[in-house]
């Protein structure tokens, strides 16, 4: 309780200046709206629909890019790590794409397939396949070997071995690799709704370009703050639950 | 048993014939010699001990009689077959215990039961559930593996090595990471255990007390290249006290030759 103290109070003080400041024309309102326009915003914003209906819109966007980004990467990350020629060829690409920030992706999917929304998914699925990938090849690359060992003294075989000792074992790492990869998922979708703009529906990242077209700083900030949100809920309520809970029961916990 | 019967008995016939094993290691440093033509004979229910100084090849050639391992030459027989691989009829009991976390206790048992054809499900429980209480573990058979302390983890992997009632049965120094009082009360469990399901046994350790406390035969392994350098019967009636006089005096003639024949690194004093 204590500890909350001191971030409330700090956050909440620099708001009140922030208002003040805007407030007393020291920063102009055309620049840096007040705390108070962003909140008016994002009030008239839920009240009209316009704000739920960008989100839905969104979130529906995500899911789909991103499970199917883990149906491309799960499946082949445990390839690169049980295939060397798949390490050598798909894990060198995999490497290399990961590193090339996901914005890089829109430019090609503009070409490709236009102002659509096979665009956007397009570049929420490379966002995601990548870092995927790779966290599930790490994974399965470090399994401890006795496991695998003990398995095979109790008459294990290969695709048994992969379903009931390597799959589990490396449940920890496809979860942080999920976590991962959804955290890539929504940077890229961010960027693809930015510079996509489809009229088949009206996301978040659309919302927030089209604030800066208007000049509406109000609406740029508020959005902001519900994209930040809906990534610190993704984490708090879904990711950092199930990685603890995965952790503490195969006793690698941090 | 009179002393006439125990001599009338026939021999028990052999179980585990190792015929010339040798194994080379390469490293970046150079190979290493870990093994070097090692043969020995194991009777059918015997309990061999090997001690020796750390890196002379124990785990090397516990993992070729697993299967885990292949010799550079030579051959492991069990009854008179040469093995192949990994089998359910030598089981394993590493150093740590090697239970799967994301089963529990009752699943981990089942896990290498239901490897095991001819057996329906009912009777692979009543069989899992037998040897968690053989093990005196009978009630945690829903435990979560990470709830267990470091004394049940090792017990419920020896319970599950026994599970698919292999013929032999390997243990790494199976003990070494667990605290005195807990290894001593296994001492007795293990001896118990061997009186109702008489296994052929090879058993791992550093602790040459230990190694007399348990062994009807001790085997004394040196390095560079690893070979057997000394071997000594233990003929002390079962169960044995790990406390007693005669297992002391049994394992300070061991421990004699170890430092005879090697310089004693890494080897644990006969507490
Ligand atoms: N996979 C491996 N690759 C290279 N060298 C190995 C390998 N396994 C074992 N060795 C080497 O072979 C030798 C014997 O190893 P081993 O593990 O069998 O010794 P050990 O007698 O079990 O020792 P300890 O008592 O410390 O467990 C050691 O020098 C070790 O460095
Ligand atoms: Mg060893």
């Amino acid at each position: 309780m204590k500890r909350m103290l001191l971030p409330t109070l700090l956050f909440g003080g620099l708001v009140v200046v922030w208002e003040l400041l805007v407030r007393a024309n020291i920063w102009s309102p055309v620049m840096v709206p007040s705390p108070l326009s962003v909140l008016e915003y994002l009030w008239r914003a839920g009240a009209d629909g316009t704000l739920g209906a960008a989100m839905l819109v969104t979130v529906r966007r995500l899911l789909l890019g991103y499970v199917i980004g883990l149906l491309i990467g799960l499946p082949l990350g445990f390839m690169t790590a049980r295939f060397n020629v798949c390490k050598d060829t798909l894990g060198v690409v995999a490497l290399g794409l990961q590193t090339l920030p996901s914005v890089c992706w829109v430019p090609l999917a503009l070409l490709w397939f236009g102002q659509t929304e096979a665009a956007t998914l397009f570049v929420v699925i490379m966002g995601t396949v990548w870092s995927a990938l790779i966290a599930t090849d790490h994974g399965v690359r470090t399994i401890p070997p006795i496991y695998v060992r003990a398995a095979m003294t109790m008459g294990s075989r290969r695709l048994h071995t992969w379903v009931k000792v390597i799959l589990p074992a490396s449940l920890p790492f496809i979860v942080s690799g999920m976590k991962q990869g959804w955290a890539f998922a929504w940077r890229s979708l961010m960027a693809a709704e930015i510079y996509v703009t489809i009229l088949t529906g009206f996301g978040l990242g659309q919302l927030l370009h089209y604030g800066r077209e208007l000049h509406a700083m109000d609406q740029v900030l508020g959005v902001m703050l519900i994209i930040i949100l809906i990534g610190l809920l993704a984490d708090r309520i879904l990711f950092s639950p199930c990685e603890r809970a995965v952790y503490r029961r195969w006793g690698t916990a941090k | 048993m009179t002393a006439i019967h125990e001599e009338l008995r026939p021999a028990p016939p052999v179980k585990l014939v190792i015929q010339g094993v040798s194994k080379t290691f390469a490293t970046r440093h150079g190979p290493i010699h870990a093994l070097d033509d090692i043969s020995l004979s194991v009777r059918e229910g015997e309990f061999v001990c090997m001690v020796g100084p750390s890196g002379c090849g124990k785990s090397t050639l516990l993992n070729i009689i697993a299967g885990l391992e292949t010799p550079d030459s030579g051959a492991v027989l069990t009854d008179g077959k040469p093995i192949t691989g990994p089998g359910r009829d030598r089981m394993v009991l590493f150093q740590e215990p090697a239970l799967f976390p994301w089963l529990d206790v009752m699943s981990n048992l089942m896990f290498a039961l239901k490897l095991k054809p001819n057996l329906n499900n009912q009777a692979r429980r009543e069989v899992a559930l037998y040897y968690l209480g053989l093990v005196g573990l009978g009630k945690f058979a829903h435990a979560h593996i990470h709830e267990l302390s470091g004394g049940m983890k090792q017990r419920v992997a020896l319970a599950r090595a026994l599970a698919p009632n292999p013929r032999v049965l390997l243990m790494d120094e199976p003990f070494a990471a667990l605290d005195a009082i807990t290894r001593e009360q296994l001492y007795d469990d293990i001896q118990r255990i061997q009186e109702e399901r008489p296994k052929t046994i090879i058993f791992v350790t550093h602790n040459v007390r230990e190694a007399a406390c348990l062994g009807d035969r001790v085997l004394l392994f040196a390095p560079r290249p690893g070979r057997i350098e000394g071997e000594f019967p233990v003929p002390l009636p079962r169960p044995r006290d790990f406390g007693s006089l005669e297992v002391a005096r049994h394992a300070s003639e061991v421990m004699h030759a170890l430092k005879h024949h090697l310089k004693p690194e890494g080897m644990e004093a006969a507490e």
